[in-house]
């Protein structure tokens, strides 16, 4: 008998394709594992924890050792900058860091003002343009900011631009690709290497496999 | 602000942790002494121009302030920089190779987040002056010793070599620029990066295969052979020979069975200048030590020597005990004043014994029961009798 060990998910948009690659990386994986409300989900047959959390807080579970491993969004290890191995891209839940804003406008004023998620991101992209800017911290529907004035463009996530369109904004910087990772706390990757490398090879083989085709 | 608030990353240590604190110090100091190494203490506050500027604590987790001239202090960050400064300019001059210990607080930059104390205990030791590999073996051996006298039971200290990465990266790189993107990598631990990284190279599929194979020397002595396979030049040979001899002095002091080779670790971009070493155990997310070797830092206070050595954590160390705070071991002894002189010879005639007693006047206590209660026995002399119960 192996050691146990435990997994952070992140709940909502990734944990379909996430749970999915558990399962063709030959992962047995209970039919309700997808509909289940359970904050924590024991599979005893593969020796598996499974802890749902919120997308943002997936990086800081595996940092603290609470989570062995976890499935993380790059845009969260980003914007928190944990201590953790990132040690393969499961390219999944593919989209990209954006620049958005309302179409034909000037940045306004002295100090243009972002509303974003990721204050972390943001700041140092635009460090890094050489431009100064004002950050406003939101937590979701960040397309609302522009549009009534709160800022002059936003930083967000966008997958198919959807969201962006209806609401009548445009990309106007790509900041960097994003998909999920699979991460490691530095601890458990060396007192749990046998379990955590064999699980790394057998998602990398699934991962090389979906490229390949 | 609320009047029991402390700055934040600040602990206060109660009673109860403050005994298991000084048990644990005790279990890895004794070893530590017995193997000849002398304790020493340094002051808290230090230069922010010499030992603030060459620790290996990166300068925004420093703790600074400025003192009535204006220099800037820092809180010192570690015991390994304090104590090089103090080697270059007295010790050394007796002689080497010099052992010294330490069980100090150091100090890091206040965090917003839990779980990161701004102050915390170490206990370690300090080589300097012996450049060898038996050098690196002891500390190592005494990791071990110390971690299984304090009573650890599964822990791992994962090995890894400044220079392994160094030599293979300029074998294949040819320059410094580009082999510090790659060490970076390592360092953030990022090798989705790495990797991309290497592909991106306008370099052969060899080259590329040799740098993608550093990502998976981590095991046993095995890990050597597969390094050989991929450096050539005579460094990196050489490097491979002193963790082969390293593995050989730990397999003499019996010592194997906890270690093992990480050879892709970069614990510092910088600071370390040969073997090195991080200490994992169960049940605690971060590392409760490291440690390794630092041949430069002695040269930097005018007075070059080889050096290596490690620090552990006590809280974490604690934390990967499962440790409950030591239960009270305390006597009471209650008196009036009629039988005062009674209690009082008593009292002393059990601390003799090497009992902790404590000596209270009846007429001072406001709850009896309560009082009492937490003690392990009560006498009185009270009154004309005395009398012994049980609590």
């Amino acid at each position: 008998m192996g050691k146990l060990l435990t997994m952070a998910m992140p709940k909502g948009r990734i944990f379909e394709e996430a749970a999915g690659l558990l399962r063709q990386a030959g992962y047995r994986l209970p039919e309700e594992f997808e509909d289940s409300r359970k904050l924590i989900i024991d599979v005893p047959e593969e020796n598996l924890r499974f802890i749902l959390a919120k997308p943002m807080d997936v990086t800081t579970y595996v940092e603290h050792g609470v989570a062995d491993v976890g499935i993380a969004g790059k845009d969260v290890m980003l914007e928190e900058e944990r201590d953790v191995y990132e040690v393969l891209d499961l390219n999944i839940s593919k989209c990209h860091l954006a620049v958005a804003g309302l179409p034909n406008t000037d940045w306004s004023g002295v100090a243009p003002r972002i509303a974003t998620k990721y204050p972390n991101v943001a700041s140092s992209y635009f460090r890094e343009q050489g431009e100064q800017v004002e950050i406003i911290k939101l937590n979701g529907s960040i397309e609302l900011a522009p549009l009534i004035g709160l800022a002059d463009r936003i930083v967000d996530i966008v997958s198919t631009g959807q969201t962006l369109k209806e609401n009548g904004l445009v990309e106007t910087e790509h900041i960097c690709d994003i998909t999920s990772r699979f991460i490691v706390n530095p601890v458990s990757y060396r007192m749990k290497d046998d379990v955590i490398d064999e699980m790394a090879s057998r998602l990398s083989l699934v991962v090389e496999g979906e490229t390949a085709k | 602000m609320f009047m029991f608030e402390k700055p934040h990353g600040m602990r206060d240590t109660l009673p109860g942790l403050y005994e298991t604190k000084k048990k644990v110090r005790r279990s890895l100091t004794d070893l530590i002494d017995k193997w000849g190494y002398q304790f020493m203490e340094t002051p808290t506050l230090e230069f922010y121009d010499t030992v603030g500027v060459q620790s290996a604590i990166e300068e925004q987790q420093l703790f600074k302030l400025l003192d009535q001239d204006g220099k800037t202090l820092v809180l010192r960050p570690d015991m390994t920089g304090p104590i090089a400064r103090v080697a270059a300019s007295k010790l050394l001059k007796h002689g080497h190779p010099l052992r010294v210990g330490y069980a100090a607080n150091v100090f890091r930059a206040q965090e917003r987040e839990g779980g990161r104390p701004a102050e915390f205990e170490q206990v370690g030791v300090e080589l300097i002056g012996d450049g060898t590999t038996s050098a690196d073996a002891e500390v190592i051996a005494l990791v071990v010793g110390a971690l299984k006298n304090a009573g650890l039971a599964s822990f791992k200290i994962a090995i890894g070599h400044a220079g392994i990465a160094d030599a293979l990266f300029v074998e294949v790189l040819g320059n410094v620029e580009r082999a510090d993107v790659l060490r970076r990598f390592l360092y953030e631990k990022n090798y989705v990066g790495y990797r991309e990284h290497v592909k991106s190279l306008p370099l052969s599929s060899i080259d590329k295969s040799r740098l993608l194979e550093l990502l998976e020397l981590r095991g046993g002595i095995e890990v050597c052979g597969r390094a050989e396979e991929i450096v050539d030049s005579a460094q990196g040979k050489s490097v491979v020979d002193e963790l082969k001899a390293l593995w050989d002095i730990l397999e003499d002091y019996g010592c194997t069975e906890n270690v093992r080779l990480d050879l892709n670790m970069v614990s510092h971009m910088s600071y370390y200048t040969g073997i090195l070493f991080e200490v994992y155990a169960e049940n605690v997310g971060f590392v409760i030590g490291s440690g390794g070797r630092y041949n430069k830092l002695l040269g930097h206070f005018d007075s070059p020597a080889p050096a290596t050595g490690f620090g552990l954590r006590i809280d974490r160390l604690i934390e990967a005990l499962h440790m409950k705070d030591e239960p009270c071991e305390i006597d009471a002894v209650i008196f009036s004043k009629e039988q005062r002189a009674q209690a009082i010879a008593y009292a002393n005639e059990e601390r003799m014994k090497g009992n902790k007693v404590v000596l209270q006047d009846l007429s001072g206590i406001e709850n009896i029961d309560q009082m009492t209660k937490s003690f392990a026995n009560v006498t009185y002399f009270i009154g004309a009798r005395k009398e012994e119960q049980n609590g």
